[in-house]
């Protein structure tokens, strides 16, 4: 198929979308950028994606395995462990001599991981729940928001406990809970409400009175519309799936090799919990790790809600 | 409004219905069953086993063993604790409920009101520095590790301080010798609150129908005189002590349950402020020349009050997943402390009970926001 442009030279309907892709980003960018947290927040989660990144670097290269391991590692070079922050060890090393800096970085990566994991879960989930409530409307309408009234009612921290004491979480495990919990319950709802806009849109009409199917419908012409607004509540997902991991590994209940609410666990286990003032590098990076990730994915979140809510922009 | 309430009412039932069936299949859902604990167990021979099946019903069919387990949950028969052996589930639950809807109850009105208040002036003020102070410190405090910031309230108000005890429920010292034992008392104390809140509200709205001037100062007055009045039938009774040392250490996990989630309570708020701020009978309410915090208080925040009670819905999982976490850390004996050490000790009886209970409880709060919402807003009243 092609578009034919004024000027006589026909253009392929790739580069049409391509240009009008490029500057919607662009637009879309302007405003982003215009709210200050958010760029914060990006620039936040920029730098623990390079911290991510460059850990299997590092062991690659420089750190030796052997000592700077994030699990097996042991820190021959220090005498007494927990070793206090030294040329070699910047952020010094826990109870069980391991490096502090690199079981850090090396966690970023799991919770990226498991972030965007429950974030991609939430939005399948929750486009596909909202555009086949909207499409269909009726019994499969209510029977979906009910069953979503009680998703958004259910605690996910305290599902996952339960769970842990049945089945035993792993990272899997939890990814989904936290991507079945919000896609199926908030995300869902509001996704249906905007895809109760798209409905009605004349091209849709076009596309049902063009012979498409339901799911024709619905999955090209509808769930597209939605991808938007899904990927501002992805950040808000992926907040969420964080600090679950985070929690949940705290209490001793995950089944994970390092993250950083393991970190703490040792931390706790070992007995320098409230030791923050001469033990401050057990627990302090951890903690505002888990803290400033958290907060900002939720920054971005709330910066991209200004570019898809024009409602709230105006203000 | 009793309508609509009955209909609530019924629907929550309904929910609380599905609610139990899923925690039952999916409890069923595992491979194996309670016998499995002793299946690597030389001592206890396959017979054994067979009977241990047998006594808990797992032999049956699982449409039957469902039956069964609705009938014991009607009745309130939860089973038998595994780490608390030989306690009943229900038992340990009913110790523990209190102590969780007491920490809940007083974080979640104090939480509300405190970001309510805020989150009126924020946006009143827009654009001023209160602003970004208070917004950059709500979200701050909105997404932090809770569990560090609770060791954090401890480490410095406890620990360096020394204001407060570490965590716990009570100092034994204290309770060394005492008449009475500590759950009796605590249902008094709760009791006492329930009086003291209902009679400060009550006062207040009486007040405000009256259009009385100075209607909050009354409700405050209220609110402190029948505090005092407590305080003074727990002095004659002899348990004032007692009373106090189980308050002093309920203020750290309250104060800090109240700053985790004040935040959002705050910032809608101010996002509904906004938007009713721009309706024209604020316009009409300036133009007659009312006092600014009289338009703010009267007109506005009436209005915007709406979107936040209906918020709180969505809020309830986060707020008895903070309160879970804020347990935990502070040793608080209620049902989240419960629920995670339950789940330490793969004590599935009790974990499941206060699993189901935590269940009940988000239900019994969302029927809570639904009256209060009834309340508020006259058209739902219709």
């Amino acid at each position: 198929m092609r578009v034919d442009a004024d000027y006589g030279e026909s253009i392929p309907i790739w580069r049409v979308r391509a240009g009008l892709f490029w500057s919607t980003t662009r637009r879309n960018w302007q405003l982003f950028a215009a709210t200050r947290i958010g760029l914060a927040g990006l620039g936040i989660i920029s730098l623990y994606a390079l911290m991510a990144i460059a850990h299997p670097l590092l062991i690659a290269t420089v750190w030796d395995p052997a000592i700077y391991d994030p699990v097996i590692g042991y820190a021959f070079d220090q005498t007494v462990q927990p070793a206090p922050p030294s040329r070699a060890h910047l952020l010094g090393t826990d109870p069980l001599g391991r490096d502090v800096l690199s079981q850090l970085m090396f966690s970023a990566r799991t919770e990226f991981v498991l972030g965007l994991s429950a974030a991609v879960i939430t939005v399948t989930i929750g486009t596909t729940v909202g555009a086949v409530a909207a499409y269909f409307g009726g019994v499969v309408d209510a029977v979906l928001m009910r069953l979503a009234d009680i998703m958004i009612m259910v605690p996910g921290i305290s599902v996952l406990i339960v769970l842990s004491a049945l089945i035993g979480v792993q990272q899997f495990e939890l990814a989904l809970v936290i991507g079945v919990l919000s896609g199926f319950g908030g995300t869902a709802v509001l996704l249906k409400s905007q895809a109760l806009s798209v409905v009605v849109k004349p091209y849709i009409e076009a596309a049902r009175a063009a012979g498409g199917g339901p799911w024709h419908v619905i999955f090209t012409h509808i769930v597209p519309n939605l991808l938007p607004l899904a990927f501002l509540y992805m950040m808000f997902t992926v907040t969420a799936a964080i600090f679950s991991e985070a929690v949940l590994s705290f209490l001793g209940l995950l089944d994970v090799r390092m993250s950083w609410g393991l970190m703490i666990h040792t931390t706790e286990s070992a007995g320098y919990l409230l030791d923050v003032g001469s033990y401050w590098w057990l627990i302090l990076p951890a903690s505002l790790s888990i803290t400033l990730l958290c907060s900002s994915f939720y920054l971005v979140g709330r910066a991209l809600d200004e570019v898809v809510n024009p409602r709230l922009r105006q203000r | 409004m009793t309508r609509y309430l009955l209909r609530r009412g019924l629907q929550i039932v309904l929910t609380l219905f599905i609610f139990v069936t899923l925690v039952f299949f999916l409890v069923n859902a595992q491979p194996g069953d309670v016998s499995n604990f002793f299946a690597l167990d030389p001592n206890i021979p396959p017979e054994t086993r067979a009977q241990i099946q047998e006594r808990f019903g797992l032999d049956q069919p699982l449409w039957r063993q469902y039956l069964t387990y609705l009938g014991n949950f009607v009745r309130g028969d939860l089973g038998t604790s595994f780490s608390l052996y030989p306690r009943g589930v229900g038992e340990v639950i009913a110790e523990r409920l209190p102590r969780t809807v007491m920490l809940f109850a007083t974080a979640t009105v104090a939480s509300f009101y405190l970001g309510f208040a805020l989150g009126k002036v924020v946006a009143w003020r827009r654009g001023q520095w209160f602003e970004y102070a208070a917004t950059v410190g709500g979200v701050s405090l909105y997404t932090v590790f809770t569990p560090w910031f609770g060791l954090m309230m401890i480490w410095a108000f406890a620990y360096k301080l020394g204001w407060f005890p570490l965590g716990k429920f009570l100092d034994p010292r204290v309770w060394s010798g005492a008449a009475v034992d500590a759950n009796t008392l605590f249902g008094q104390m709760l009791i006492a609150a329930g009086l003291v809140s209902v009679l400060a509200i009550a006062a207040l709205v009486v007040a405000r129908r009256r259009r009385l001037p100075h209607s909050t100062l009354i409700g405050v007055g209220v609110l402190v005189l029948a505090s005092a009045a407590a305080l003074a039938a727990f002095t004659l009774a002899g348990t004032a002590y007692l009373a106090l040392d189980v308050i002093s250490h309920m203020v750290l996990p309250v104060v800090t349950l109240t700053l985790i989630s004040f935040a959002g309570t705050m910032l809608l708020t101010r996002n509904s402020m906004l938007e009713t701020m721009r309706e024209d009978y604020v316009l009409a309410a300036r133009a007659k020349g009312l006092p600014e915090a009289e338009v703010r208080d009267r007109h506005v925040a009436r209005n915007a009050i709406l979107p936040v009670v209906t918020s709180l819905v969505f809020s309830l999982a986060f707020a008895i997943d903070g309160g879970v976490i804020i347990e935990t850390v502070f040793s608080w004996p209620g049902m989240g402390q419960t629920l995670v050490a339950a789940a330490q000790q793969e004590d599935l009886p009790l974990a499941v009970g206060a699993f189901v209970f935590v269940g009940v409880f988000v239900l019994l709060a969302h029927l809570a926001v639904d009256v209060l919402y009834a309340v508020l807003d006259p058209r739902i009243r219709l």
